[in-house]
């Protein structure tokens, strides 16, 4: 097919502006840039958190010092100068709200272009929306219902003051402080995020749902989230994100720590949608995110990821299968185009005996992006008969692109098994045409043919979050077969 | 509707079609036959838009305008349709999916509404009644793993649901077994209208039995040979191509 230069067409929708590039105008109340034990004092000072927060912050800044940046995957980037990043901004106007209608009208119209307004929470009817602007949360609704149930769903931030024995308990615990250079850092200088608990066994009757964005210029959005299934419980939990238009770059350093106590089941399903940066990737979201969950005995954890934004995107959402029959699954579609760099997978780490798992990804790449497939699968001595299935497909939308497949397996016990399929193909000129004469669009043709090749990982998304994200791959390669 | 003239065209430097005239008017059935390799399915492919092959001269008029100078989406929403020799496979995307898309892009192009979800289904029961396509193949994905026979039935079920003024049918009788070319053909000749005209590609007399040809073409390399009514078919049935190479060798 004919390079972008010779396609008029194909050139405007590459260059199409970013969808969600919009910015709110709320005053903020930010901290003057820099990192040093002052900021973290200031941060927690502010967020009136007990000493015992204060002190861990302290320890994980003392940690993140000593740490080096690394430099192993598969991404290039300016380095970062964490002096120039401010580390907490809030919104002004934080009204404590028992309904969406007092919802700040700014807010509302935010939320109306995420595709999150009261039109999107009639259709989601059944979710509770706990929606982060910058670090702070502004909203949270059906509490009520949860709160019937034990459910503790709220901002990490009430969590540390209002729920202090379960955060000390579980914080750390499954991406510890020094993990890595991002998880020390988000340690020190969290400032947001949500916090849930699901006693024992009860199923969550909705799914819950977190809207993150990234909305003062550079801002570093350093997002807690601690997710705690006790025995015998149930929860699917949504996080979808969008951010507005930029010319720095963002730095996003979230993680998340997932607890699946015995019998327990999760499912954390992500839509990334990060500003990725112009046709040269300039001003997009770096997003270096750590999320791990650890399985305890018979405990299931599923990890849902659609990955279309950031310039550089470094995910690897993992699970540790300690206890004997865990399962964990990994779904994955990352799409890259312009010039976004991903390298993204997960771990699977087998501990307990006959636990399984599951990776499917599907890498889709456009432009002149590079997109990494990067996946650990470790058979400990101790995972007799152990379980892994792995596939890796990529899709090449152009000659320009790259894809590439780093899988690393360890296996130390001889009843464990491991299978590992990859393919790579480019998108069919004849499957186009195909469509073209059935009288599509191209953009059309391409969205039909890529959520079709999605489709495994789409499904497992929940329904009102599938449909999302089927728009949302058509939308980010609109235009981009070469 | 259809108005071919002096086509030539070519491919990596070949030229495939050279001087190739041909004229349709609305509701006609034409049938081309011609040996293996002398540009059929080409000339299929440029009426649908395909740009791998590069128009050196002539002209394609249909329905009062060049259809040279659309795309082949463009060529989709104006009313041609072309049933594939060889139907691509869609992994993923089921049938339903594909169909609704493809009707809901076309009437979006010419400014009308979606298709209502009830009328859509009802016209898919009925078009898959009169192929007698399985309603399994309904759901599952486009063309995977379809048989040589089901793709070509799926093909006609696509040109009901889609309702062309121009259907070119490339081979669609090959592959079906003796039971689905006849239901096939009757499927065809329902659809058959004052305003839709039928190219139908074969390369057997026997499906032009069931569905019979006002015009008769023969494409050899790259031009039209010779044109008569349906007795032209038999006669190539009878005696091959060699003595029109031989005739047109004098
Ligand atoms: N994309 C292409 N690249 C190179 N050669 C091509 C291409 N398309 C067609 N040709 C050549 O053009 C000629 C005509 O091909 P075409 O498929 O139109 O034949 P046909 O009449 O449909 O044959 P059959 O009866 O076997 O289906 C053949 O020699 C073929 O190899
Ligand atoms: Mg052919």
């Amino acid at each position: 097919m004919a390079a972008s230069e010779d396609n008029p067409i194909l050139d405007e929708f590459t260059r199409k502006e970013y969808e969600f590039g919009f910015t709110t105008d709320i005053e903020s109340d930010r901290v003057a840039p820099g990192l040093n034990e002052e900021t973290i004092r200031l941060i927690s000072e502010k967020k009136e958190e007990p000493k015992w927060m204060l002190d861990w912050r302290l320890a994980a800044y003392k940690i993140w010092t000593e740490m080096e940046e690394p430099d192993w995957a598969h991404v290039d980037y300016e380095p970062l100068d964490y002096q120039k990043i401010c580390y907490y901004a809030a919104p002004k106007s934080k009204p404590v709200l028992d309904s969406l209608d007092d919802v700040d009208p700014e807010l509302r119209k935010t939320m109306d272009k995420l595709g999150i307004s009261t039109e999107e929470q009639k259709r989601l009817s059944n979710v509770a929306v706990d929606f982060v602007m910058d670090s702070v949360s502004v909203s949270t609704s059906f509490k009520g219902t949860l709160a019937k149930k034990g459910i503790i769903f709220c901002s990490m931030s009430e969590a540390v003051r209002d729920h202090a024995a379960l955060v000390q308990k579980y914080l750390g615990t499954v991406v510890p402080v020094k993990d890595n250079f991002f998880s020390a850092l988000n340690s020190a200088v969290f400032t947001d995020g949500s916090f849930c608990y699901i006693p024992k066994g009860v199923k969550c009757p909705m799914e819950l749902s977190t809207y993150f964005r990234i909305n003062e210029s550079g801002t570093g959005q350093f997002e807690r989230t601690l997710l705690i299934a006790d025995k015998g419980s149930y929860v699917s939990y949504l996080e979808g994100c969008t951010a507005p238009q930029r010319d720095e770059n963002q730095l996003h350093a979230a993680v998340v720590e997932i607890v699946a106590l015995d019998e327990a089941e999760v499912k954390y399903s992500t839509v990334q949608n990060w500003y990725p940066g112009d046709e040269n990737g300039v001003g997009g979201v770096y997003n270096f995110v750590t999320k791990r969950g650890v399985c305890e005995t018979r405990a299931k954890i599923s990890w849902t990821q659609v990955e279309t934004g950031s310039a550089i995107t470094w995910k690897y959402p993992s699970c540790i299968l300690k206890g004997d029959h865990s399962v964990g699954e990994f779904y994955s579609v990352a799409v890259t185009s312009g010039a976004q760099q991903a390298d993204t997978g997960t771990k699977m780490i087998h501990l307990g005996q006959h636990t399984h798992s599951t990776i499917i990804s599907k890498g889709i790449s456009a432009g002149r992006s590079q997109n990494s497939y990067r996946g650990l699968v470790r058979m400990a001595s101790s995972a007799e008969q152990g379980r892994n299935f792995s596939q890796c497909d990529s899709l090449l939308m152009t000659d320009t692109s790259g894809a590439h497949t780093f899988p690393y397996i360890e296996i130390s016990n001889p009843s464990a098994k491991v299978e590992h399929e990859a393919t790579t193909s480019r998108i069919g000129e004849d499957q186009m045409f195909y469509c073209l004469q059935r009288g599509m669009t191209e953009e059309q043709a391409i969205g039909l043919i890529v959520n079709g090749y999605a489709k495994e990982v789409l499904n497992k998304l929940p329904m009102e979050f599938a449909v999302e994200a089927q728009k949302l791959l058509a939308i980010s390669l609109e235009g981009s077969v070469g | 509707m259809l108005k071919i003239k002096n086509l030539h065209a070519r491919v990596e430097g070949q030229e495939i079609l050279c001087g190739l005239s041909l004229e349709m008017g609305s509701g006609e059935v034409h049938a081309i036959m011609g040996p293996n390799g002398s540009g059929k399915s080409t000339l299929a492919s440029i009426l649908a838009g395909r740009d791998t092959y590069e128009i050196t001269e002539g002209s394609i008029e249909f329905m009062g305008v060049d259809l040279l100078a659309l795309d082949a989406t463009e060529r989709a929403v104006a009313g041609v349709f072309i049933a594939f020799q060889y139907p691509v496979e869609i992994p993923g995307v089921s049938n339903m999916n594909f169909l609704r898309t493809s009707i809901n892009s076309i009437r979006d192009q010419k400014g009308e509404e979606p298709m209502p979800a009830k009328d859509f289904l009802a016209k898919v029961k009925q078009c898959a009644k009169l192929v007698e396509l399985d309603g399994k193949l309904r759901d599952r994905s486009v063309n995977e793993g379809f048989s040589g026979g089901e793709k070509k039935r799926n093909e006609v079920f696509q040109l009901a649901m889609l309702e062309p003024l121009l259907a070119v049918l490339d081979e669609t009788d090959s592959g079906l077994d003796i039971d689905a070319l006849r239901i096939v053909s009757s499927g065809v000749n329902a659809l058959r209208s004052a305003e839709r005209s039928f190219l139908i590609i074969t390369h057997y007399q026997r499906l032009l039995d069931h569905i019979v040809p006002d015009r008769v073409h023969v494409l050899a390399g790259g031009r039209i040979v010779r044109s008569g009514d349906k007795s032209l078919a038999l006669e190539l049935e009878d005696k091959g191509y060699d003595w029109i190479n031989e005739e047109l060798a004098q």
